[in-house]
C-alpha cells in the first residue's frame, strides 16, 4: 500500500491558487523531500494532509485511508513537526513527553515504555528533567521529533525540520532519519538545503503551487529539461568570476550562468565549445585555471525548472 | 469519536503550567482582592457633610436669631458643612468657583424681618451642579428644611404632622455602601480574572505554534477547549468563595441568602467568562490583541449590567442590549442573594441564562477553533 497518494490535490484562497492540481505518490519507507521556494504551496499541502486544511479538489488518501472522509484515523497514524519545534519551553523533557503520549491515548505501562524507547533513541537521556525552553536548539529537536514519534506513527512530516540549527545537529537528525526509514516510517520532509534533498530517495519540486519536478534525485538530474539533448554543462574556474560571468551572459550559444563560490556553471549550446569558451576568455584578459564537464546538481536542477516555469507563466500572460 | 478525546492529556498540561506559572496565578487571585478592599474602603456613596459657604445679610455680624435657627436646622441633617462665612456676594460666588465649597446659601438682610410681618421670606441655595448625587441631595435636603422650618411656624403649635411618611430601607437598613456595591463588583472582578486568563492561555499556544501541533493530533476541539477552561474555571471558584469570605467579614456584608447556592449559581457566570475567553482567543493573534478584545466585554459589563448605572433608567436599547451582558444577571444573582435573601425559584432564570449564553458561545467557539488554524 503506498504511504500517501494525492490526485488533483487543489487548495484555492478565493481567487488565488496555492496548490494546483498536485498528483503525488509516495511509497512506505521513503524519505521524500518536498522542495520548492517560499510561499510556494509546500506547508499548504502538508496542512491539507494532516487534515488540517480542507481541499478545494482532489482526493488524498493517506496509508490508504481518504484523508477527506476519515481525518482522525489519519491523525493517529501520523506525526507532524513544525519548523517551530512546538514544544512547551515551561514543561519538563519528561513532561513534554508525557503529555503527547497522553494526546494520542497512550497511559500506563505502554506510555512509560514508548516514553523509554525514546528517551534511548533521541540520548536524551541525560536532559529528562530540564525545562524545554533550556535546552539548546539542537535538542529542542530532537525532543520534538521524539513527541512526534512517540505513538509510533507510520508517516512523519518534518516541515524545514533543520532550519536554524547547527550542522553537526543536522548531521544527527539525517543519521536518525535514515536509521528510523530502515524500520519503514516513511518521511515527508520539506526543505532549502540543497544537500538534504541529496539525501532523500525521493524528491518533488513544488512551483507556484503545481509540482514540476518528481523522480529520485538521479532521475531529476538527468531530466532533459534541465540539459537539452544539444547542450552540456561545464564548470569554469577562472581568476576575474564577476567580471567573466558579465561576459559569458552577453555571449551567444551561452544558455545560463550562475557562480558557484570561487567558479561559474555554465549550460553552452553545441556549437560552443569548452576549448572555444576558454580561448575567448583568455583573450578577454582571463586567466582560465580549469573547464570540466559537469553534471547538474540539484541546484541547477531547480534553478533551471524555476526560470523555464517563469518563462512558460510570462508567456501565458500570468502574473509573476 | 469520542468528543472529548484527548480531554485528560490537556488538563494535565494546563496543571503543570499553572504550577509553574504560581505567581501570575497568585497575582491573579490578589489583585480583584486588593481591588476590593481599596473600593470597599474608599466609596461611599451616601452624600454628607457638604461643604457649604453662607453669607448672612440679615444682622450685622453673625446674621439674627431666626437666620441663626435655620443654619443650626440645615446644620442638623449632617447634610451640610458651614466652611466659611462670607460678607458679600461675590465671595460667595468665588468660593463656589474655587471648589471651596459646594454649596453657597444665602440669606437676605430682610430675612428675619418679613418672618416678623408674617411675609415670605427667600432664601437663596446656590448648588455646584458639577456632581449629580451631590446636588440632588443638597436641593432635597434644603427644600425639606425650608418646608419644616415653613410648617413650624405657619402651625406652632401642631403635635405632630398630620400625614407621617415613615420610610424604611429594606435589606439594607443603615444604607451602607459596600453592602450595595460589593455584590455588584463581585460579577466584575470575577470576569477580569476568567476572560483574560482563558484567552491569554490559548493565545500564547498560537504564538508558540504549539496549537497548530495539537490540531494535528487526535484531540477534538471540544476536549482541547474545555481542558484549557477547567484550571481557569478552578481558579474562578476559589477567587469567588475567597471575594465573599473578603465580603462577609472584612467589610462585614451580611449574606442573607446561602453562600453555597451563591457559589453554585456562580459557576454558570464563571462558564460563560471562561467562554467567552475561549471565543476572543480565536480571533486574537497576539496578546495585546487579546488584551483588547477581552477589554471590549469588561465596559459593557461595568456599564451597562446595573452595576453603577440602574438598567430600570437606561433608554430601551439599552435595557435590550443588557440582557446581552452576562454580568447582568450575575448581579442579579448576587444581589439577590446577599441583599434579599433571594433563593433558587427566584433565581433559577438567571442561571439559566447564563448557562445557555455559555452553551451557545461555546459550540461558537468550537466551529471558529476548528477553522482558526487556515
Amino acid at each position: 500500500m503506498t504511504a500517501i497518494r494525492t490526485t488533483d490535490l487543489t487548495r484555492r484562497f478565493g481567487t488565488f491558487t496555492a496548490v494546483d492540481g498536485v498528483n503525488l505518490t509516495v511509497e512506505p519507507g521513503e524519505i521524500f523531500g518536498f522542495l520548492g521556494p517560499n510561499g510556494s504551496g509546500k506547508t499548504t499541502v502538508i496542512k491539507m494532509l494532516c487534515g488540517l486544511l480542507p481541499m478545494s479538489e482532489g482526493n488524498a488518501w493517506v496509508d490508504g485511508i481518504d484523508v477527506r472522509q476519515h481525518p482522525d484515523l489519519v491523525r493517529t497514524r501520523i506525526g507532524y513537526m513544525s519548523q517551530k519545534f512546538a514544544l512547551y519551553d515551561d514543561l519538563t523533557v519528561l513532561e513534554n513527553l508525557r503529555f503527547y503520549g497522553k494526546v494520542y491515548g497512550l497511559h500506563g505501562p505502554t506510555l512509560h515504555t514508548r516514553i523509554e524507547s525514546m528517551i534511548e533513541s533521541s540520548h536524551i537521556g541525560p536532559y529528562v528533567t530540564r525545562f524545554a525552553g533550556r535546552l539548546s536548539g539542537g535538542w529542542k529537536q530532537r525532543l520534538a521529533l521524539a513527541c512526534a514519534m512517540l505513538h509510533d506513527p507510520l508517516i512523519l512530516y518534518l516541515d524545514e525540520p533543520t532550519a536554524g540549527i547547527d550542522p553537526v545537529a543536522r548531521r544527527q537528525l539525517w543519521d536518525l532519519l535514515f536509521q528510523l526509514s530502515g524500520r519503514g516510517i516513511t518521511f515527508f520532509v520539506t526543505t532549502h538545503y540543497m544537500d538534504e534533498a541529496e539525501r532523500c530517495s525521493h524528491l518533488a519540486y513544488i512551483y507556484h503551487g503545481k509540482v514540476i519536478a518528481d523522480g529520485t534525485p538521479t532521475a531529476l538530474r538527468a531530466l532533459p529539461d534541465v540539459t537539452p539533448p544539444d547542450t552540456h554543462r561545464y564548470e569554469i574556474t577562472v581568476d576575474e568570476t564577476t567580471q567573466a560571468l558579465a561576459l559569458l551572459r552577453t555571449w551567444p550559444g551561452v544558455r545560463s550562468a550562475t557562480i558557484f563560490g570561487r567558479s561559474i556553471h555554465t549550460l553552452l549550446e553545441q556549437s560552443l565549445s569548452a576549448e572555444a569558451l576558454s580561448t575567448r576568455l583568455q583573450e578577454a584578459g582571463m586567466v582560465v585555471e580549469e573547464v570540466r564537464s559537469l553534471l547538474p546538481s540539484l541546484e541547477d536542477v531547480f534553478v533551471e525548472l524555476t526560470l523555464r516555469r517563469q518563462r512558460e507563466l510570462e508567456a501565458l500572460g500570468a502574473p509573476k | 469519536m469520542n468528543p472529548l478525546r484527548g480531554l485528560t492529556a490537556i488538563v494535565y498540561k494546563e496543571f503543570l503550567h499553572a504550577r509553574r506559572d504560581s505567581m501570575a496565578i497568585m497575582f491573579s487571585l490578589l489583585m480583584p482582592l486588593i481591588q476590593m478592599t481599596i473600593l470597599g474602603a474608599a466609596i461611599d456613596t451616601n452624600v454628607r457633610q457638604i461643604p457649604t459657604v453662607v453669607f448672612d445679610q440679615s444682622g450685622p455680624i453673625s446674621g439674627s436669631a431666626d437666620s441663626r435657627v435655620l443654619l443650626d436646622r440645615l446644620r442638623n441633617t449632617d447634610t451640610f458643612h458651614i466652611v466659611q462665612l462670607v460678607h458679600s456676594d461675590q465671595e460667595l460666588n468665588e468660593a463656589l468657583v474655587a471648589g471651596q465649597a459646594r454649596v453657597g446659601i444665602k440669606i437676605p438682610y430682610d430675612y428675619a424681618r418679613r418672618l416678623l410681618a408674617g411675609d415670605t421670606a427667600q432664601v437663596l441655595v446656590l448648588v455646584d451642579g458639577s456632581d449629580s448625587s451631590v446636588a440632588g441631595q443638597a436641593i432635597n435636603v434644603a427644600a425639606q428644611v425650608g418646608l419644616r422650618e415653613s410648617l413650624a411656624r405657619m402651625i406652632p403649635n401642631a403635635r405632630a404632622l398630620v400625614v407621617d411618611v415613615r420610610p424604611k430601607m429594606m435589606f439594607n437598613p443603615d444604607s451602607r455602601s459596600p453592602n450595595f456595591f460589593l455584590p455588584g463588583l463581585m460579577a466584575v472582578l470575577l470576569l477580569f480574572v476568567t476572560t483574560m486568563l482563558t484567552a491569554f492561555s490559548v493565545v500564547r499556544e498560537k504564538e508558540r505554534g504549539t496549537l497548530e501541533q495539537l490540531l494535528v493530533t487526535p484531540v477534538r476541539p471540544l476536549a482541547l477547549m474545555l481542558g484549557k477552561i477547567t484550571p481557569y474555571f478552578v481558579l474562578g471558584v476559589t477567587e469567588m468563595c475567597a471575594i465573599l469570605f473578603f465580603m462577609r467579614y472584612l467589610f462585614q456584608v451580611p449574606i442573607h441568602g446561602s453562600p453555597v447556592l451563591l457559589v453554585a449559581l456562580s459557576t454558570c457566570y464563571l462558564f460563560v467568562n471562561l467562554t467567552i475567553g475561549i471565543l476572543v482567543s480565536t480571533k486574537a493573534n497576539s496578546q495585546t490583541e487579546a488584551l483588547q478584545l477581552a477589554m471590549m466585554t469588561v465596559l459593557p459589563s461595568i456599564f451597562l449590567s446595573g452595576y453603577i448605572f440602574p438598567r430600570d433608567n437606561m433608554p430601551l436599547i439599552f435595557q435590550g442590549i443588557s440582557y446581552l451582558v452576562p454580568a447582568s444577571y450575575m448581579i442579579n444573582i448576587t444581589r439577590g442573594v446577599i441583599l434579599r435573601g433571594a433563593d433558587l425559584p427566584e433565581l433559577w432564570p438567571d442561571a439559566l441564562a447564563l448557562f445557555m449564553m455559555g452553551v451557545c458561545i461555546l459550540l461558537l467557539a468550537a466551529r471558529r477553533f476548528t477553522r482558526m488554524i487556515v
